[in-house]
C-alpha cells in the first residue's frame, strides 16, 4: 500500500485540531520534520504541526511560499472549493455541519418528512411484493 | 437648541499614575484662571458670608434611654424587579415547558408578568394549554417565533390568575357542602372568551407557516443519540 497523498508545497489539508478547526489550508512550504508553514484566503500564514492536519486530495500549482494574492488566484484556478465541496467528505462535513445547526422546528420537520419517506417507499415494496407473490 | 448645552468637559488635570496628576499646583492655578477671578474682585478671592443658621430650638434631654443599645438595621436600597428575562426570550417565542401538567409541550410566549413569571398560550385549541403562567426556569426557548402583533394582552396580569378568595359563609352544615362542590368545578365564561380572543389572532398566524401547528402539538422528548448540551434551539 504505497502513499498516495504526499506533503507537498499545494497539498490541500484539512486542520483537524485547534483554533482553525474545520478549515481548508495549503501547505505552502515545509520547515523541518514536524511542521509545515500553512496559508489560507482568510487567515494569517502560519506553521502548524502535521499533526494537526489531515491530507486531502486536492493539490494546487503554486511555488514555495507565494504572496496572498497568488495563493488566492491559485486556489481559484484550482476550483479547490467546488472540488472540495462536490468530494463525498467535504460533503459529509457540510452535512454534520447542517445537522448540528438544526433548530428544533427543523428537526420536527424533518421528522415529519422520514416518516412521510418511508411510509412512500412501504409502499412501493408491498407492490412490488404483491407483483412477484 | 437647549441653553447652556456644554461639550462634557476633557479633565483638565489628568492622572499620570492613580494620584499623581500631570500638573503641579501652580500651574493648576494658572489653567484653573484662579488670578482672573482674583483680579475681577480686586485681588482677593470672592468671598460669600456665611448664610446666618437659625438657632436650633433648644433640646429637651430625653425622658427615657434604652436600657441595651439597639442596632439599626442596614439600610436596603434594592427595588423590586420582575426577574430579568433571558435575551432569547422575546414576544411570540415558541417555549418548550419542561415541568408540570405541560411537560414537553410547546408553548408561544406572550409577555412578562410583573411578578417576573411567563404569560403564556398553547393555544388552547393546539395543544390544551390555556392561558397560563410560567416561571422562566422551567423552559427553553426555541428560535422559532410567531407573529404576535394582532394580539392584545394588556388585561392580563397577575392578579388574573390569583385565586379567588370566597366570602366565608355561615356553616349550615347540609347546605355547605353542596354549595362548595357547585362552585368549584365551572371556568367562568369570561375566562374562556379571553381564551378564545387570545387565539384567534395566534392561530391564524400559526396556520401561515407549513407544519408549525402540528409542531406546536407535539410534546418535546430527547430521544437517543441528542445531547442536550449540543443541540441548537
Amino acid at each position: 500500500m504505497p502513499f498516495k497523498r504526499y506533503v507537498e508545497v499545494g497539498r490541500v489539508a484539512l486542520v483537524n485540531y485547534g483554533k482553525d478547526y474545520g478549515k481548508l489550508v495549503v501547505i505552502v512550504d515545509v520547515i523541518d520534520q514536524n511542521r509545515a508553514l500553512v496559508d489560507a484566503p482568510d487567515m494569517v500564514r502560519g506553521q502548524m504541526n502535521f499533526k494537526r492536519l489531515t491530507l486531502t486530495d486536492i493539490k494546487i500549482e503554486i511555488k514555495r511560499v507565494p504572496n496572498k494574492k497568488t495563493l488566492i488566484a491559485a486556489l481559484e484556478a484550482g476550483d479547490v472549493k467546488n472540488k472540495w465541496e462536490n468530494s463525498s467528505w467535504g460533503r459529509k462535513l457540510i452535512v454534520q455541519k447542517k445537522r448540528a445547526s438544526l433548530n428544533d422546528f427543523d428537526r420536527f420537520k424533518i421528522m415529519l418528512a422520514k416518516i412521510k419517506k418511508a411510509g412512500v417507499v412501504r409502499q412501493e415494496l408491498a407492490k412490488l411484493k404483491k407483483e412477484t407473490a | 437648541m437647549a441653553p447652556q448645552q456644554r461639550k462634557p468637559h476633557v479633565c483638565r488635570n489628568p492622572d499620570l499614575i492613580r494620584g499623581v496628576g500631570k500638573y503641579s499646583r501652580s500651574k493648576m492655578y494658572h489653567k484653573r484662571g484662579l488670578w482672573a477671578i482674583k483680579a475681577k474682585n480686586g485681588g482677593a478671592f470672592p468671598k460669600h458670608e456665611k448664610k446666618a443658621v437659625a438657632a436650633a430650638p433648644a433640646e429637651k434631654p430625653p425622658k427615657f434611654y434604652p436600657a441595651d443599645d439597639v442596632k439599626k438595621p442596614l439600610v436596603n436600597k434594592r427595588k423590586a424587579r420582575p426577574t430579568k428575562l433571558r435575551a432569547s426570550i422575546t414576544p411570540g417565542t415558541v417555549l418548550i415547558v419542561l415541568a408540570g401538567r405541560f411537560k414537553g409541550k410547546r408553548v408561544v410566549f406572550l409577555k412578562q408578568l410583573t411578578s417576573g413569571l411567563l404569560l403564556v398560550t398553547g393555544p388552547f385549541k393546539i395543544n390544551g394549554i390555556p392561558l397560563r403562567r410560567v416561571n422562566q426556569s422551567y423552559v427553553i426557548a426555541t428560535s422559532t417565533k410567531v407573529d404576535i402583533s394582532g394580539v392584545n394582552v394588556e388585561k392580563f396580569d397577575d392578579k388574573y390568575f390569583g385565586k379567588k378568595v370566597e366570602k366565608k359563609k355561615k356553616k349550615g352544615e347540609g347546605e355547605f357542602f353542596e354549595a362548595e362542590k357547585e362552585e368549584k368545578n365551572t371556568l367562568p365564561q369570561e375566562k374562556k372568551d379571553d381564551q378564545k380572543s387570545v387565539d384567534a389572532a395566534l392561530i391564524q398566524c400559526i396556520e401561515a407557516v407549513p407544519d408549525l401547528k402540528s409542531y406546536l402539538g407535539a410534546r418535546f422528548s430527547l430521544k437517543a443519540g441528542m445531547k442536550p448540551h449540543e443541540l441548537v434551539f
